[in-house]
C-alpha cells in the first residue's frame, strides 16, 4: 500500500497531510506522556521491531507469501498512540530513506497504514473485547478480529480518498472491490498473524499487552478454549457483513461515478473530504446524480472509518493513566 | 513492499551531490516532488525538463543507472494498476492495436507513471547519495519534533539488529524441519514474531537502563556536524526555481 507519487490528486494529498500530521502530533503528545523519559529507546525498539515485522513473510496459500502490515498489533500491544507513532515513524522513514512510497503520497500513506489501522483497529479491539469473555483468550480472539477489520478499513479508506482524488476516470465501485477484495484476504492473514503474536506474548510477559492490562492474573490464565469458536464465528460474521456490503454494491452500475473524475469538481471536495460531514454536498457538486447507491456505499463506509478511528483517539486521549504500570 | 532492505540504498561515492548537507537535499526532495506533482499532465515538455534536470543530477552523483532502474522496480504493483486504467475506465474511448482504451485513462495512465517515475527517482537519488541517520538528522535541522526524530535514529540503529535476529529465528526454525506452505502453518512464525517482540522490548528497557546510567536525559545530544550553508541554500534554492518556474509556465499555459 505503498502509493507513489501522483497517485492522488494535490489537493486530496494536501487534506490527508495536514489530518497525518495532526493526528501524529496528537500521538507525540499521548506517547511522550504514556512513557516519560523511557519513549526514546523503547519507542524506538519497538519502530525496530515493526519495521522488521513488515519483512515478516507469512504464507497464504500454496507458497505465495504476504507480509504483516502491523498497525493493529503495535496498537494494541503498545496502546494506541505509541502504536500510530512508532507505525507511522516507520511509513515515514520508508518514504525518505528507502524509497518506498512518494513524498507527496506521505499524507494519504501515513494516514492509511498508520493513523487509520492504529486508531481504527484499536476501536475496534476495545469493541470486540466487550462481546468476547474478559480472558487471556478473549483478549486474542479480539486481537485477529480486529486486525483483520484495521486492514479491510485502511483498503477502504484508499478507495474513498480515490473517489475525492481520482487521477484518473476509475469509478469508485471498481477501486472499492478491488482494494476490498484482495485485502479481505490480505486482513485473514493480518488478523491469523497478530493473534497468535498476541498470545504468544501473553503467555510469556502478559504485562507487556496493554490491550490487556485491565485482565488480572486470574483471568489472564483462562486461556480457554474460547478462542477458536469466537475466531469461527467472528470471522463468520465479519465475512458476511462485509459480503453483503460488497455485493450489494458490486450489483450496482459500476460505471456509475464516472463523472467523479471531471477535472473541476474533484479539486474542490478533496480539501473537505478529511473533515468528515460534508462528503455529500461536495460531492454533489462534481456532477454525480444518478448512483444513489454507491454514494451512499462510500457515505456510510467513510463515516463508519471517521466514526471508527474518531473513537479510537478519544480512546486513547481518556486512558491517559493504565490501570496497570508496564514497568518492570 | 518493505522486504529485506534495511540499508541497501546507499551508495558509496564522493560526488557533489553525496557532499551536500542532508537538510537541503531533503528540502530539494520534497520542493521537484511537489513541483511535478503539481504540472498539469497536458504539459508533456515540462515533464521532459524534469526529466533532463533529473538525469544530470543522476550523472552528478553517479549512481549507476543499472541501480537506479532495479529499485524502480519496487513501483512495479502501481505501474501494473496504472496500465489497467485505460481498459477500465470510463469516457471517450480510441482503438489502438484492436484494444478499446479510454482517452481520459490514458491520460490517467500517463498522469500516474510520470509522477510516480519522477518522484520514485528523486527519492531513490535522497536514499542513494545520503546515509540514513544523517537524513534523520537532517529531518531534525528542519524542525521535526524532536521525538520523532530520536525514535527514527533508535530505530535505525537497531533495525539492522532486530532483523537479523528475525533471520536467525527463521533459520533455525528451517534448521527443523519448518517450511509453510499455507496459512494454516502459519502458528509457529507469528509466535516467533511474538517473541521477537518481547525480546526487542526487553532490549529497550536494557539499552535505556545502560543509558541513563551513562547521563541520558531524554534525547540525544547532538554531535555539532556540518549544516548546510548559504551557499548550499543557495544551490539548492536555484534547482527548486527552476522545476517552479517550469510548473508555473505549465500551470499559466494550461
Amino acid at each position: 500500500m505503498h502509493a507513489p507519487d501522483g497517485f492522488l490528486n494535490v489537493g486530496t494529498a494536501v487534506a490527508t497531510g495536514a489530518v497525518s500530521a495532526g493526528s501524529l502530533g496528537v500521538a507525540i503528545r499521548q506517547a511522550r506522556e504514556q512513557l516519560r523519559d523511557r519513549a526514546v529507546p523503547l519507542a524506538g525498539m519497538m519502530a525496530a521491531f515493526i519495521f522488521a515485522a513488515q519483512m515478516f513473510n507469512f504464507p497464504v496459500a500454496a507458497g505465495t507469501t504476504g507480509h504483516l502490515l502491523g498497525a493493529a498489533l503495535a496498537a494494541i500491544l503498545l496502546g494506541p498512540s505509541l502504536g500510530a507513532l512508532v507505525v507511522g515513524i516507520v511509513v515515514v522513514v520508508q518514504a525518505l530513506a528507502f524509497a518506498d512510497g512518494g513524498l507527496t503520497a506521505l499524507g494519504y500513506n501515513v494516514l492509511n497504514m498508520s493513523i487509520i489501522p492504529a486508531y481504527g483497529g484499536y476501536a475496534a479491539f476495545r469493541l470486540f473485547r466487550k462481546l468476547l469473555p474478559a480472558s487471556a483468550g478473549g483478549v486474542v480472539g479480539a486481537t485477529g478480529l480486529a486486525a483483520s477489520a484495521s486492514v479491510v478499513m485502511a483498503a477502504m479508506a484508499f478507495a474513498i480518498e480515490w473517489l475525492f482524488g481520482a487521477t484518473a476516470p476509475v469509478s469508485f465501485d471498481t477501486v472499492f472491490l478491488a482494494m476490498v477484495g484482495v485485502h479481505l484476504l490480505i486482513g485473514v492473514g493480518e488478523g491469523v498473524i497478530s493473534a497468535v503474536a498476541v498470545g504468544a506474548v501473553i503467555r510469556a510477559r502478559p504485562d507487556l499487552v496493554r490491550g490487556a492490562a485491565d485482565l488480572d492474573r486470574e483471568q489472564m490464565a483462562n486461556r480457554s478454549p474460547v478462542r477458536m469458536r469466537s475466531f469461527v464465528i467472528g470471522g463468520f460474521l465479519v465475512a458476511l457483513v462485509l459480503a453483503s456490503g460488497v455485493s450489494q454494491l458490486g450489483a450496482t452500475d459500476p460505471d456509475g461515478l464516472e463523472s467523479v473524475a471531471a477535472e473541476t469538481g474533484i479539486g474542490d471536495s478533496a480539501r473537505d473530504h478529511a473533515f468528515g460531514d460534508s462528503w455529500f454536498a461536495d460531492y454533489a457538486t462534481a456532477g454525480v446524480d444518478d448512483e444513489d447507491v454507491s454514494l451512499a456505499v462510500a457515505g456510510v463506509v467513510g463515516t463508519v472509518i471517521t466514526f471508527t478511528v474518531g473513537a479510537g483517539i478519544l480512546m486513547a486521549i481518556r486512558e491517559r493513566r493504565p490501570r496497570r504500570s508496564s514497568a518492570v | 513492499m518493505g522486504a529485506g532492505h534495511s540499508h541497501a540504498l546507499y551508495v558509496h561515492e564522493h560526488s557533489f551531490i553525496h557532499r551536500l548537507p542532508p537538510e537541503a537535499k531533503v528540502v530539494a526532495a520534497v520542493g521537484l516532488v511537489v513541483s511535478s506533482a503539481v504540472t498539469p499532465r497536458e504539459a508533456i515538455w515540462a515533464f521532459a525538463a524534469y526529466g533532463v534536470i533529473l538525469g544530470l543530477l543522476v550523472a552528478i552523483s553517479r549512481v549507476p543507472l543499472r541501480f537506479l532502474a532495479v529499485r524502480l522496480l519496487a513501483l512495479t504493483p502501481f505501474v501494473m494498476f496504472a496500465l489497467l486504467i485505460p481498459v477500465i475506465a470510463s469516457g471517450q474511448t480510441v482503438t489502438i492495436g484492436g484494444v478499446e482504451l479510454s482517452i481520459e485513462g490514458l491520460w490517467g495512465a500517463w498522469n500516474i507513471l510520470i509522477k510516480a517515475l519522477i518522484g520514485g527517482t528523486v527519492s531513490i537519488l535522497l536514499a542513494a547519495t545520503t546515509e540514513i541517520p544523517e537524513i534523520i538528522r537532517g529531518l531534525g535541522v528542519l524542525r521535526v519534533p524532536a521525538l520523532f526524530v530520536s525514535i527514527a535514529t533508535f530505530m535505525i540503529r537497531y533495525l539492522e539488529l532486530v532483523a537479523s535476529e528475525l533471520g536467525r529465528m527463521r533459520l533455525a526454525m528451517t534448521a527443523r524441519g519448518y517450511d509453510p506452505r499455507w496459512i494454516t502453518q502459519t502458528r509457529p512464525i507469528a509466535a516467533a514474531a511474538g517473541s521477537l517482540f518481547i525480546r526487542s522490548y526487553e532490549r529497550g528497557e536494557r539499552v535505556h537502563a545502560a543509558m541513563v546510567a551513562r547521563g541520558f536525559t531524554g534525547l540525544m545530544p547532538s554531535l555539532g556536524r556540518r549544516t548546510a550553508t548559504g551557499a548550499d541554500w543557495a544551490g539548492v534554492g536555484a534547482l527548486i526555481m527552476v522545476w517552479v518556474v517550469i510548473a508555473t509556465l505549465a500551470l499559466s499555459l494550461s
